[in-house]
């Protein structure tokens, strides 16, 4: 007869920089655990039979599996079982929604404490990280295939993570200086360090993958000059320019857009001014537009940079709020006003061009819109100012332009993504592959990565027949 | 990395570089610009091409040293690798066989205007090039400009070489010599796209200008390029840098360029050992 477990339903939280420290800082903020927390954790994994999990992971990774191994203390086991599904374990366990993937499938979760994955996954990866060599897997026989991965972001990593591992000859291209897409430009320093994307893509250099920085497809030479050089291409070229809320005053110094406040502050290291070059305005009063986790970076970037207030301004309530729960509620400790179901009209600015003041309405929700979420309207008469030298608008962005204009037979939507075949990442064009926000807009980190994954398993089977 | 190949300052605090960037200059068209980062902590600056060799793979710029990140440029020498060249980047200036075409180039748009009046002339168009300087000692080029030019006019502001003026005395050239101009292309800084188009724009005619934004990826992701170009929002790295400078709003432009000027002068007082 089998044994029945008691539930354990004590999720064992991890420690994070106090609120009132990290504000101020960029150090990472979750500061991970400790071996002993990482097993008391996976030892709460009742270890289903059908396990629900799974169902909820993207990239399939076998999580029960992982989490065993994590509880057994075989550290080692658990991280080769991770990366056999997932090339960006240190990234993932950071910021996957895992709430609303793995974790809300866990059985627990029923009763309130689903098994922390994320945090799991996370553990084994920095236990990889500290140990003296890393263990590459065997890699198959080179193929004599080449293949061109346009973009080093979450997709275009996951490509060529797995079609190295299927000895294919792979080299990733990226336009700007350094690798990561927007693990690197978009995601900050105290969410996402720099160092941890630096390992992977370390990593994935070792495993014998080519990396070409500087170089715009597109631009620099044709994806059509491409074709004639590789067998078969993956294009993850990700997110373009940035939209703004067409309101009058958008184009006042002050306003950013949250690519740019980022860029600058990520990629550019502005925050370390002026001992690298790129300067960041250090504002006192900053209202971010936007609900979803890049408005939260923003807001909270702002308030490392020193500011005395930083607000979010959401059209919508709380309910709808598109970030994760954790980063909302990280904001709000750290300090961040959220002056929800608020939408800016008109941006007014001093003599110089400078922001001075945004004039706001309030909303309430009406009837579910096509999103499914209650749609915001406009409530007459109820228009107020608020003073403010910055605003960063981070309402999304469009995807990249530079690969569809600059290809003639590449099928574009009229949102301008790339369209693809769903099963495949298949696009228009004879060799040519395609995956994460170049094809689904704006997305998240994982659902690029999925995307790849399922792009890459076409690529191979392309590459395998031919 | 990207070999230097020269780089010699051709007038006081204009520099001509030549780097060795093969793929860039294979598909590099007139108008278009590169950006260049420095290293480690330097700035990614936007800088047109001035000419290229597609048999030896090397591009040629002209820029001004105005800071930090391009006073690390004016130090390169021969045999010097920077680890950032990328582009062609930008809409290239169109070319077509317009007529009559003044070009006018003033500090680093003297080195940029150049291949534009090649391409022109060499799709049969009568080429008046305008070159525009403080001085004498700041014009440079002139055999090049003349090489495809059907003529050359040299304006400097204290009159020491060719007429004395601005783009105003040039215009007056133009007028009073009776040339019928079809289009007008500026390359130069943002005064000078500013005059050229309030000089130029009594003729009815095209007035292109290339604007210098502030940029960071150059690619079309960041916006911080943003300018109002006929009432719509435009992206000078992507939709430019050449607009029709009739419909800039150049209020809004100078102010928006502006952004950063402290920080750009406190940088250049920093001696980097903490104190001003």
């Amino acid at each position: 007869m089998a044994e029945k477990k008691t539930l354990n339903l004590n999720r064992v939280e991890m420690p994070k920089q106090p609120h009132f420290i990290r504000r101020r800082n960029f150090n990472e903020v979750a500061l991970g655990y400790t071996p002993e927390m990482a097993v008391a954790e996976a030892k709460r994994c009742l270890q289903c039979k059908k396990p629900l999990c799974i169902d909820g992971c993207p990239v399939e990774i076998d999580i029960p599996g992982f989490i065993k191994c994590i509880a057994d203390e075989d550290f080692a086991g658990s991280i080769k079982l991770l990366k056999e599904k997932n090339c960006l374990p240190a990234v993932c366990g950071r910021v996957c929604p895992q709430e609303e993937q793995c974790e809300i499938k866990c059985i627990l979760s029923k009763k309130g404490a689903p098994i922390a994955v994320g945090r799991l996954e996370r553990y084994a990866a920095e236990w990889e990280a500290l140990q003296a060599q890393i263990v590459l897997p065997e890699i198959n026989k080179n193929t004599g295939k080449k293949v061109a991965v346009i973009g080093s972001g979450p997709a275009g990593i996951t490509v060529a993570g797995d079609l190295i591992l299927v000895g294919h000859d792979v080299t990733m291209f990226e336009a700007l200086h350094e690798p990561g897409g927007v693990l690197t430009y978009g995601i900050p320093e105290f969410r996402l360090p720099g160092r941890v994307v630096s390992r992977e893509i370390d990593y994935l250099q070792k495993l014998g993958v080519k990396l070409v920085c500087n170089y715009v497809v597109g631009k620099t030479k044709s994806l059509k000059k491409m074709l004639e050089e590789y067998d078969a291409i993956f294009l993850g070229t990700g997110a373009g320019l940035p939209w703004f809320m067409e309101i009058p005053g958008e184009n006042l110094n002050g306003v950013y857009s949250a690519n740019e406040y980022l860029t600058r502050v990520n990629l550019m290291r502005a925050f370390q001014y002026p001992k690298t070059y790129t300067p960041v305005k250090r504002h006192k009063k900053v209202a971010v537009v936007g609900g979803g986790n890049v408005a939260m970076d923003c807001a909270r970037t702002a308030l490392r940079l020193g500011a005395e207030e930083v607000y979010i301004v959401y059209r919508r309530s709380r309910t709808e709020l598109p970030a994760r729960l954790e980063e909302f509620e990280n904001a709000e400790e750290e300090g961040v006003i959220f002056h929800f179901l608020t939408l800016p009209e008109k941006l007014f600015g001093d003599e110089n061009g400078w922001l001075k003041e945004i004039e706001c309405s309030r909303m309430e929700l009406g009837e579910p819109d096509q999103s499914g979420r209650r749609k915001p309207i406009r409530i007459d008469g109820s228009e107020f100012i608020m003073p403010m030298d910055a605003c960063i608008v981070a309402i999304g962005n469009s995807p990249n332009p530079i690969i569809p204009n600059s290809t003639p037979g590449l099928e574009v939507s009229k949102k301008g993504t790339i369209v693809v075949d769903e099963n495949t990442g298949k696009t228009s064009m004879d060799r040519v592959w395609a995956g994460g926000d170049i094809v689904t807009g704006a997305a998240t980190v994982i659902l690029a990565m999925g995307a790849g994954r399922k792009a890459a398993r076409s690529m191979h089977e392309y590459l395998t027949n031919s | 990395m990207f070999e230097i190949v020269e780089r010699k300052m051709i007038v006081p605090n204009l520099h001509l570089l030549v780097v060795h960037a093969p793929d860039i200059v294979e598909e590099i068209q007139p108008g278009q610009f590169v950006i260049i980062h420095a290293g480690e902590g330097s700035e990614r600056i936007p800088l047109s091409a001035a000419d290229w060799n597609r048999e030896e793979g090397t591009l040629t710029i002209v820029f001004m040293e105005v800071g930090t990140s391009t006073g690390k440029l004016a130090l390169l020498k021969a045999g010097d690798k920077i680890p950032t060249v990328v582009g062609p980047l930008g809409k290239p200036t169109e070319i077509d066989h317009f007529g009559t075409v003044v070009c006018i180039g003033g500090c680093f748009g003297m080195g940029s205007i150049y291949p534009v009046v090649r391409a022109l002339k060499q799709k049969g168009n009568y080429v008046v090039t305008i070159m525009e300087g403080r001085s004498k000692n700041l014009l440079y080029w002139e055999n090049k400009l003349s090489e495809f030019s059907d003529k050359v006019i040299k304006l400097t502001r204290d009159g020491s070489y060719g007429y004395k003026g601005h783009i105003k005395k040039g215009e007056d050239i133009i007028r009073e010599t009776g040339i019928k101009p079809d289009r007008v292309i500026a390359n130069g800084c943002m005064t000078l796209s500013y005059k050229t188009t309030k000089e130029y724009s009594h003729f009815n005619i095209p007035v292109i200008v290339t604007l210098n934004t502030i940029m960071i990826d150059g690619t079309g992701m960041c916006g911080v390029c943003r300018c109002t170009v006929d009432g719509k929002m435009k992206f000078a790295c992507v939709d430019g840098p050449d607009f029709d400078g009739r419909y800039v709003d150049w209020e809004e432009l100078a102010k928006r360029r502006k952004q950063y000027l402290n920080e750009e002068a406190f940088l250049v007082h920093h001696s980097g050992c903490g104190g001003i």
